[in-house]
């Protein structure tokens, strides 16, 4: 999801001028104690270089405070992603990590020989692509929508409405989805009624990428609205007022004025989408599989699921996530590179 | 949650817009009429029927389900039928399916299992979570940015499913309610969040604390919480709603049918449509199935409605303190 927001690693010096922890004193001290080598603490003589010793002795309090996070990420962030080996082996749960056999790149080419993975990559594929011309302007609208309301009252109700979704279970997204859309459905059942007859919704494979992309803009449209909400509060009104004063309709001034305001954050999340490109939807999809069936609903995230901790190939699974995970990376590198060809800021320098 | 840097965008116009919306607001005193400022055409009436009609759509979009489930949940089995399943209005409204669901089977066992986990887990993650935001947020502490690093690095790349099982597997986790806390245990954008709002607070308070002798924990727990309450109260509630959603990792690491937390029962009964057992829900005569499903549906949603009102104005604020920061 957030993939590439580590942007900048060192986001200490990139504070905003409005907010007020770096006074300009404290600045100027900062300055002087990094010519000096080791900066020394808030309030004590930033003197000479102190040992090693006294400095850990000195934030002692806050390193330990670090400690539990830190421990945390060892354990379930950066230790699974050492786990990631297993793929280059025939891992086999009895002998475990150590004793497990090496075979190299043999669960890599097994796996482009399977069938059931191309299909994998191809659903997912198709998914992205369909997400990213329908659901990905969704927000966009919505949010060009909510900012032309000009009651702040309407607004925030609005706000309010479309904002809740978000905070859903996919469990109960599907329930819901279920309870007006499925075979005995409200939807459903009036349509049949009056001579529409539109069978299952729920569990047409066919039109399965169009039900979870509308599941998805439902519950997150609203949500992704927020930024882009935010990008254009930021644009100067004046801007608007003078295009006004030029006899620019709303129609060219959300043209000219409003869309460009929001490219960056518009290229940025493009970005990220594309970083993404390879993870559709795990939870929502796997809750709908048995509906659709295999060959409609089988993305990667599955495949990996189903393979891996039900059929317990686990190194060929890996094997799929691992690349699932290295193309993902590799994606969002290029798209910034793209993007800073084209000038823009992209999601890190 | 995308989220990213969109500093460019916020920063340098943050002034000039506060000061544009203070014109606007002035401009409409003057004029005496709504905030429409004085640039813009009068409304049109066709657009604004247009406008009417798209937010009473949006409206229904999102209520409809709401109440369609709870009308449902509130149904007799009589209704129900005659109606083919499902009622928005019952008329005569029941709470039958609500006593039932709670009079202590499975799905009692489960809600107890679902608040537990959240109650528990969302402490400990914003115990965790304070703290490592607090011990990064000062400045020049020892090793500040390689730690500030390994959070920071967790955007980039996602372990993956199998090595994460590998891991609960080997720590002894499987079938424990451990196993739905700990891999959630903690999210590098709440830690964010939490440590930039930390680094808005002024330095003049931590240097007169350190003046009057008091330690880091003192200053952490006397002055910067005290001002902190509204970023802990919206990552709070993005701990809370992650665990009390959570469905995957229980199905996954839970296979004990009493330690299943209410969304994986949920899911069995209205996606799967298992039939609800009466001995196993703790009755003798069962209410239509689908009053049953849409009472515990209602039972999963509650806790989120009842909290989503008090937090909404502030977790605007914090999903974009995070969005520049990160």
């Amino acid at each position: 999801m957030s993939a590439a927001a580590s942007a900048s690693p060192t986001p200490t010096s990139q504070n905003p001028p409005d907010l007020p922890h770096e006074a300009p004193g404290t600045s100027g001290r900062k300055k002087a104690s990094g010519t000096k080598g080791t900066p020394g603490r808030k309030g004590r003589k930033p003197a000479e270089r102190r040992s090693l010793r006294e400095r850990l002795r000195q934030d002692r309090t806050l390193l330990l405070l670090c400690v539990p996070g830190i421990l945390y990420f060892a354990v379930f962030f950066y230790l699974p992603l050492a786990g990631n080996s297993i793929a280059f082996q025939d891992y086999q749960p009895y002998l475990g990590f150590k004793g497990s056999p090496l075979v190299g790149w043999d669960n890599f080419k097994a796996l482009l020989e399977q069938p059931e993975f191309w299909t994998a990559v191809w659903n997912t594929l198709k998914i992205s692509a369909v997400q990213l011309i329908l659901y990905f302007p969704a927000p966009i609208a919505l949010a060009l929508f909510l900012n032309s309301l000009i009651s702040n009252k309407t607004r925030r109700l609005m706000q309010t409405v479309v904002y809740l979704p978000h905070f859903l279970s996919w469990v109960v997204v599907v329930g819901m989805f279920q309870q007006v859309f499925g075979g005995a459905g409200t939807v459903t059942s009036y349509l049949n009624d009056h001579g529409v007859h539109v069978g299952n919704i729920m569990n047409n494979p066919d039109t399965f990428i169009y039900l979870i992309t509308s599941q998805s803009v439902w519950k997150d449209a609203g949500w992704g609205a927020i930024i882009f909400l935010a990008a254009m509060a930021s644009i100067d009104t004046s801007l608007y007022e003078s295009a006004a004063m030029d006899g620019a309709g709303w129609l060219r001034r959300m043209w000219h004025i409003t869309l460009p305001g929001i490219r960056p954050v518009m290229i940025m999340l493009l970005i990220l989408r594309l970083g993404d490109i390879l993870s559709v939807g795990f939870e929502q999809i796997l809750l709908q599989r048995d509906n659709v069936g295999r060959d409609a609903s089988e993305v990667l995230d599955t495949y990996v699921y189903f393979h891996g901790v039900v059929d317990g190939d686990w190194g060929m699974s890996t094997a799929a996530g691992l690349m699932k995970g290295v193309i993902g990376f590799v994606m969002i590198v290029l798209a910034n590179k793209f993007a800073h060809r084209l000038g823009e800021q992209g999601v890190y320098q | 949650m995308s989220t990213a840097p969109i500093s460019t965008t916020l920063r340098p116009e943050s002034q000039e817009s506060r000061e544009s919306r203070k014109g606007r607001t002035g401009s409409r005193k003057r004029r005496g009429s709504a905030e429409r400022p004085a640039w813009m055409e009068q409304p049109n009436p066709a657009a604004q029927t247009l406008k009417f009609i798209v937010i009473v759509a949006m409206i229904v979009a999102v209520g409809y389900p709401f109440l369609l489930a709870i009308g449902t949940s509130l149904s007799s089995k009589a209704e129900l039928a005659a109606n083919g399943g499902y009622v928005l209005f019952p008329s005569h409204p029941t709470l039958e399916a609500y006593r039932v669901v709670l009079s202590g089977g499975v799905i009692t066992r489960a809600a107890v299992v679902s608040i537990g986990v959240t109650v528990i887990g969302t402490a400990l993650s914003l115990l965790c979570t304070i703290a490592l935001a607090y011990g990064l947020s000062r400045p020049r502490t020892f090793a500040g940015k390689p730690l500030l690093l390994i959070v920071v690095g967790t955007f980039l790349f996602t372990p993956g499913i199998i090595p994460n099982y590998l891991v609960v597997q080997e720590l002894g986790l499987l079938d424990t309610y451990g196993a739905m806390i700990a891999p959630i245990l903690l999210n590098a954008f709440n830690i964010i969040v939490v440590r930039a709002f930390f680094q808005g607070i002024p330095d003049e308070l931590h240097e007169a604390a350190r003046l009057d002798g008091a330690g880091e924990l003192t200053i952490l727990c006397r002055i910067v919480l005290p001002l902190s309450k509204a970023v802990i109260a919206v990552v709070g509630m993005f701990y809370a709603v992650t665990y009390w959603n959570s469905f995957f990792n229980a199905m996954l690491y839970i296979n004990d049918p009493d330690k299943l937390p209410l969304q994986v029962v949920l899911r069995s009964y209205v996606l799967q449509g298992d039939t609800f057992n009466a001995k196993a829900l703790g009755v003798s005569v069962l209410p239509a199935s689908t009053a049953l499903s849409m009472a515990v549906l209602i039972l999963a949603v509650l806790p989120i409605i009842a909290v989503y009102p008090f937090l909404q104005k502030y977790f605007v604020k914090g999903v974009l303190t995070g969005a520049i920061k990160a």
